[in-house]
């Protein structure tokens, strides 16, 4: 029982920790929405919620440190508490990119533009499948589960592409179009880093249960992509 | 387990028993020189039994009987002369414990029992002693000053100065800390340091955070189910305490159990 205290503590962090990653995917199902129906009160509700996301990660990371001080953890306790803060890290840098969807929604406003609606909701649906999946496989420490999803990764990555060169038709094809295609690269661009980072929350489910620091899934495509 | 290349203690198959009850079963351990090695493990597990198998504390006790080997260098101890063998060894205690004489004749007690009695020399070897131990300054003008005047941290500073007089190869620590504050915990902890580049050190803890912060190596004892005493695991310091191989190490160390 003599762990009964820190046991606690470490779990009531965990539960704020899926409380965070259940707002970002609020943040990135909403910032979609409002691009869909070029809904701008929602986009604004997005910059809104954001600052509650940012103060809900420091309000993690104060807890976090405190449990460091005072409980000086060791080996897989300390794993789990160092990488806490790097997925809360992770999760408040998601955030932004909602924040950044919701730009796009303000800055397309009352423009005339055909968005690939339907390939942009196909990649938020894949990578909030992933953090949902990946934040649970973090808290039950489930290292196999982890270690699969960065695979997933190639779809999002596929449908990335796919508006990449739609935007890049649209911008040869109507040259004055050429900043609101650049918009819809954007939106495109974060989902696509979004899926990304739930990699390194894998990473970090792997790091808990076995000690090393090792990349999942390093995708090629990644570095070809880089360049644009 | 951990390999050392170049070790100053060898101990093969060592087995302890009190009468018929086995403390210490089949221990088997290099001990790096040069370095410090933590002993941790729950009460009962034979950590302070062992170390005192390091200078035959335990030939004073009737009911003792051990084998196997435990080589310094090339020589058995459990075959040398335990005189001489002190001589090699020296060993500081839980609470600080010096003689109620004064500053002067606590350092110079070992090397006066091994015969010295030259006064230069023994200036000597008290200065340095007393210098090694980071005592020197606090006390240079008070050497005839009762030793039982001196604050916890310092009695205890004032212990491995004596330990330190008779120039041992090795030194054991039994919780050197455990009864001093903090900051009388750092200094010892720094000394620690300092001393293990002439030495080699042996130190036990109860203290978690103390064996990660201070040692090289540590070494993780547990009780079998007959109570006996036994090692479980070796390694480096930084191994041991980010990611042992056994989940028992592990249990352990994060108060799962013990």
């Amino acid at each position: 029982m003599a762990r009964r205290f820190f046991i606690r503590k470490v779990q009531n962090i965990q539960d704020e920790v899926l409380l965070l990653g259940s707002m970002v995917e609020d943040a990135v199902t909403k910032a979609v929405l409002s691009l869909k129906n070029r809904d701008q009160a929602l986009a604004k509700q997005i910059y809104h919620d954001d600052l509650l996301l940012n103060d809900k990660r420091y309000a993690i990371e104060n807890a976090i440190l405190i449990v460091i001080a005072t409980e000086q953890p060791i080996a897989r306790d300390l794993r789990q508490l160092a990488s806490m803060l790097d997925v809360v890290t992770e999760l408040e840098r998601m955030g932004d990119y909602a924040k950044g969807i919701a730009k796009v929604t303000v800055k397309l406003h009352e423009v005339e533009i055909k968005l690939p609606m339907h390939e942009i909701e196909l990649m938020a649906e894949l990578s909030i499948s992933m953090l949902h999946r990946a934040l649970t496989a973090f808290i039950e420490e489930d290292a196999q589960s982890a270690a699969q999803i960065p695979y997933e990764d190639d779809a999002v990555d596929k449908l990335y592409e796919n508006i990449y060169h739609q935007s890049v038709e649209l911008m040869m094809a109507e040259p004055h179009n050429i900043d609101n295609s650049n918009l819809i690269m954007w939106v495109a661009h974060n989902l696509e880093r979004l899926a990304d980072r739930v990699t390194n929350i894998c990473e970090r489910t792997v790091f808990i249960s076995t000690g090393e620091l090792m990349e999942l899934e390093v995708d090629e495509q990644d570095e070809d992509l880089d360049v644009v | 387990m951990v390999s050392i290349p170049n070790s100053k203690i060898r101990v093969s198959h060592f087995n302890l028993f009190y009468g018929t009850f086995q403390a210490l079963r089949d221990i088997n351990i290099d001990i790096a020189g040069n370095a410090i090695t933590a002993i941790i493990g729950p009460s009962g597990c034979g950590k302070s039994t062992f170390i005192r198998s390091f200078n035959r504390m335990n030939d004073l006790i009737a009911s003792v009987t051990v084998n196997g080997e435990i080589n310094l260098d090339s020589e058995n101890i459990l075959e040398l002369n335990p005189v001489l063998l002190r001589k090699k060894v020296g060993m500081v205690f839980q609470r600080p414990n010096p003689f109620p004489k004064s500053i002067y004749d606590n350092v110079a007690y070992g090397p006066r029992a091994h015969g010295n009695h030259n006064k230069s020399e023994l200036d000597q070897i008290v200065e340095k002693s007393l210098r090694d131990a980071f005592l020197w300054e606090e006390v240079k003008d008070n050497l005839n000053k009762s030793a039982l005047e001196l604050s916890g941290g310092e009695q205890q500073r004032l212990c491995i100065a004596r330990a330190l007089a008779i120039t041992p190869e090795l030194i054991l620590m039994d919780e050197p800390a455990s009864a001093l504050d903090p900051i009388a915990t750092m200094r010892i902890e720094e000394l620690i340091q300092e001393l293990k580049k002439f030495y080699t050190i042996i130190i036990v803890t109860h203290n978690m955070q103390q064996a990660a912060r201070a040692s090289d190596f540590t070494a993780f004892f547990n009780i079998q189910e007959d109570r006996a005493g036994y090692l479980v695991e070796y390694d480096h310091t930084t191994k041991i305490f980010t990611n042992p191989a056994l989940q028992i190490t592990e249990d352990y160390i994060t108060g799962r159990f013990g």
